[in-house]
């Protein structure tokens, strides 16, 4: 978020941008895009309050732009691509899976996204399953899909889906991921232990222990939340299919903390302001989107039906609970921190009550398959967050014994149907008994959690706060080298310096 | 009540029979392996008290002239192990049933079983019984790690409540085995082939060392006697690298095959009809 006082200001950052020989080329455009758009004023809604709540840190706005003209997220529905093709883009219905392949890679260049990738590809197993009728051949073109994706959708935010049920095209998918690891795209299995067999759900932690994908997110959870199908976009956003979220702001629980002087002031006047604050912008910014910019009148997605406005939602995202926690606690004269004692963990429950109800509180002109309400989003974390622990995590360093630390994620994990999840990386040990992991997995969506990973320790592939990167990449990026993916510019603050690298392993002394 | 000498817990265990199990080490073990990894689990301790003055976090104190153990206070240095010259341990909570299964409850649902095992656990089989009737209850499963040296098929409740076994074969040849174990490997060999022949052997397992032991012996005599058995329920055979870690002193210069003979003993395995065999 930033406002540029003169044109000075903005020549040289042009510039810096034009120079920057670690930046590849499309990574040079996007940015000289975004601040031709962050040289219009914020839509009205954010006024002088709101403003000293940015400056102290206590709201976000994940530098999403001054004038949003696409919906942060979008989840089209890829299904009717391929049954009735696209006019637009001059697309007849697929009939073999040539087309399919092909049809998905055209019309992904086509979404639009805060990333300027599309962050939904789709659950790409059901899509091309169909489609199958030899297999060698379908693994050659399923190999080749997969390759394009990844060269060409630079941004490990690009999130395909598979499960619940095992297809041929989903084994094809897991057996390629661990043979080509890539960092795009970023896979998630919808798992349900009644749905998906035990045999594809074992390859699928196999393969996350060799290359850190796919994680798994607990399907029968998301399914009541959304009544129905979902899809999982971005970092690990449950979203409405045919729809997405409009955007995304956040606040940062521990500098609201910080800015109180009691757990009273807390409770009845910083964190409602925050929230009350945060609202009116978010609101303002979907206004401006829907009311003032073309796109939900002449995008061919909205004219065509793969988009729907009233399935677009807005995220109310939040970070840093654990300081939060801590800080309330300091002020109440308690030695009791987040994850360890149960009394700072009931504090966040407690916490998570007061911005759910607040935020249901309101109601919004937009959202219609919400209830016209924002949804909660446990944001996994963005530059300037030192000493700010993703979502309601418990931050690294400060982690309990693996179980305990589950059933305390599984606390927190039902506020946030648009996303939350925990990371953990397992030993070598682990990848000779996947069954397990998967034990644990279980254990960990029984005691409800919505969102789980595993990477291996002493992999290339890492999840630094939801997304993927290669630790290689970030030491080429470290030297200055270009790297082609976007992600690791976002992920070298995090990883050089939040250290997610020293992550609590698992292993059998837990 | 029934209580056991337990030396450790761990909650989370990959690598004790299939799938994320707690596995609890009983302490006490009536072979003496020369490459034994936790040689401080074999004795009983002896209450020489050598160890007390040298725990530098005094979480041993002396009662009644016996050695208490604050699990508490304990840093996990290992001094008072080091100290031992019992093969012993005065890291040693003495549990009853009931106290390991409200533990184990803790690490419900995250848990596909338990896995007991040592020292050697079979020793205290009256324990496990009452422990493996509680532990059916909750729906877990119940795998026992043993050396072999009881007679499984003379306590059949303890079968009963037994899912399967883990077993060492440590050598096939009788003196080889007596030089490495103090024990004689025959009642072994007969668990082996009863405890298959009931479905109930989940895996065989043998310590492999170069120049002492006659490792292609041993795989290819085990896997040929059982082989006949696999078609009742599938055993695995895990062949483990000897490690120096946590061997006495006077075994600790002793070394693994190389990979390639490594790769040779899966082979043998492999043609005697073992199809699942892990290289650890």
């Amino acid at each position: 978020m930033k406002i540029y006082k003169d044109i000075n200001e903005t020549k040289k950052e042009v510039l810096d941008i034009i120079k920057n020989s670690s930046l590849t080329y499309e990574q040079q455009t996007s940015g000289l895009a975004k601040l031709a758009e962050n040289q219009l004023l914020y839509p009205d809604g954010a006024d002088k309050k709101f403003f000293e709540l940015v400056e102290k840190g206590i709201i976000c706005d994940l530098d999403e732009g001054h004038a949003p003209y696409a919906p942060r997220y979008i989840l089209p529905d890829y299904q009717k691509l391929l049954k009735e093709g696209c006019e637009f883009l001059r697309l007849k219905p697929a009939k073999t899976l040539t087309d399919a392949i092909n049809m998905l890679l055209v019309f992904y260049h086509h979404v639009p996204s805060i990333t300027r990738f599309p962050v939904y590809l789709g659950s790409i197993d059901k899509l091309l399953d169909p489609f199958i009728d030899d297999n060698e051949q379908a693994r050659e073109q399923i190999k080749w899909f997969l390759i394009h994706l990844d060269r060409t959708i630079d941004d490990s935010f690009s999130h395909a889906n598979i499960g619940p049920e095992e297809t041929l095209a989903g084994n094809i998918i897991i057996d390629l991921e661990k043979e080509l690891q890539d960092v795009t795209p970023n896979l998630t299995i919808l798992y349900d232990k009644e749905k998906t067999s035990n045999e594809f759900a074992l390859k699928c932690v196999e393969s996350s222990l060799i290359c850190a994908n796919p994680a798994f997110a607990n399907d029968k959870m998301f399914r009541q939340d959304f009544n129905g199908d979902y899809g999982i976009a971005s970092c690990y956003n449950g979203l409405p299919i045919s729809g997405g979220a409009f955007t995304l702001s956040r606040l940062r629980l521990n500098k609201i903390a910080e800015n109180s002087k009691s757990t009273k002031e807390f409770f009845d006047v910083n964190l409602l302001e925050a929230i009350d604050l945060m609202i009116q912008f978010m609101e303002s910014k979907i206004r401006f989107l829907v009311e003032e910019t073309p796109f939900f009148e002449s995008n061919f997605l909205v004219t065509e039906g793969f988009i729907n406005l009233d399935r677009f939602v807005g995220l109310f995202g939040m970070v840093g609970m654990h300081e939060c926690v801590n800080k309330l606690m300091e002020l109440d004269n308690k030695n009791l921190s987040f994850g360890k004692d149960q009394e700072a963990n009931e504090l966040g429950v407690k916490i998570l009550d007061v911005i759910k109800e607040r935020v249901d509180s309101f109601k919004s002109k937009y959202g219609k398959i919400w209830n016209n309400r924002f949804i909660l989003h446990s944001q996994v974390g963005a530059a300037n967050d030192e000493d700010t622990t993703a979502g309601t995590r418990i931050a690294i360093g400060e982690e309990i014994p693996l179980y305990d630390h589950l059933k305390q994620a599984g606390m927190f994990h039902k506020y946030f149907p648009s996303g939350t999840g925990d990371h953990f990386p397992f030993d070598h040990t682990a990848i000779e008994n996947p069954q397990a992991v998967l034990d644990i997995f279980n254990g960990g969506f029984d005691s409800g959690m919505r969102y789980i990973s595993a990477y291996p320790e002493d992999g290339d592939l890492i999840r630094v706060t939801g997304y993927l990167v290669k630790k290689s990449d970030l030491e080429k990026f470290n030297n200055g080298e270009q790297v082609s993916y976007d992600t690791i510019q976002y992920a070298q603050e995090p990883l050089n310096n939040y250290g997610i690298l020293n992550r609590k392993v698992r292993n059998t002394n837990d | 009540m029934i209580k056991s000498k337990i030396n450790k817990i761990i909650d989370s265990s990959v690598v004790d029979g299939p799938g994320n199990r707690t596995a609890i080490f009983f302490q006490g073990c009536n072979f003496n392996c020369k490459y034994c990894h936790n040689p401080e689990t074999i004795n009983h301790c002896v209450n020489c008290l050598k160890c007390v003055d040298n725990c530098p976090s005094h979480a041993l104190t002396v009662i009644e002239g016996k050695v208490i153990w604050d699990k508490n206070t304990c840093i996990d240095c290992d001094s008072c192990i080091r100290t031992c010259e019992f093969n012993a341990s005065a890291k040693i909570q003495n549990l009853s049933v009931e106290d390991l299964v409200n533990h184990i409850k803790k690490n419900i649902p995250f848990i596909k079983g338990i896995t007991t095992s040592g020292g050697e656990c079979t020793l205290q089989k009256d324990f496990l019984i009452e422990l493996f009737k509680e532990t059916k209850k909750l729906g877990l499963s119940n795998f026992i790690d043993s050396n072999g040296s009881i007679r499984f098929s003379d306590y059949p409740e303890l079968m009963e409540y037994t899912d399967a076994v883990m077993l060492d074969i440590k050598s096939i040849d009788p003196d080889e085995h007596i030089e490495l174990t103090s024990k004689s490997n025959e009642l072994v060999l007969e668990n082996a082939k009863y405890l298959a022949s009931i479905g109930k052997l989940f895996e065989i397992r043998t310590v492999v060392i170069d120049d002492y032991l006659d490792n292609r012996k041993t795989v290819y005599e085990i896997t040929n006697i059982l082989k006949e058995y696999q078609k009742i329920s599938v055993i695995r055979y895990k062949i483990i690298r000897y490690r120096a870690f946590g061997v006495r002193k006077e075994w600790e210069n002793m070394k693994a095959p190389s990979e390639e003979e490594m790769n040779n003993l899966k082979c043998i395995a492999n043609e005697n009809g073992f199809a699942n065999v892990l290289l650890v």
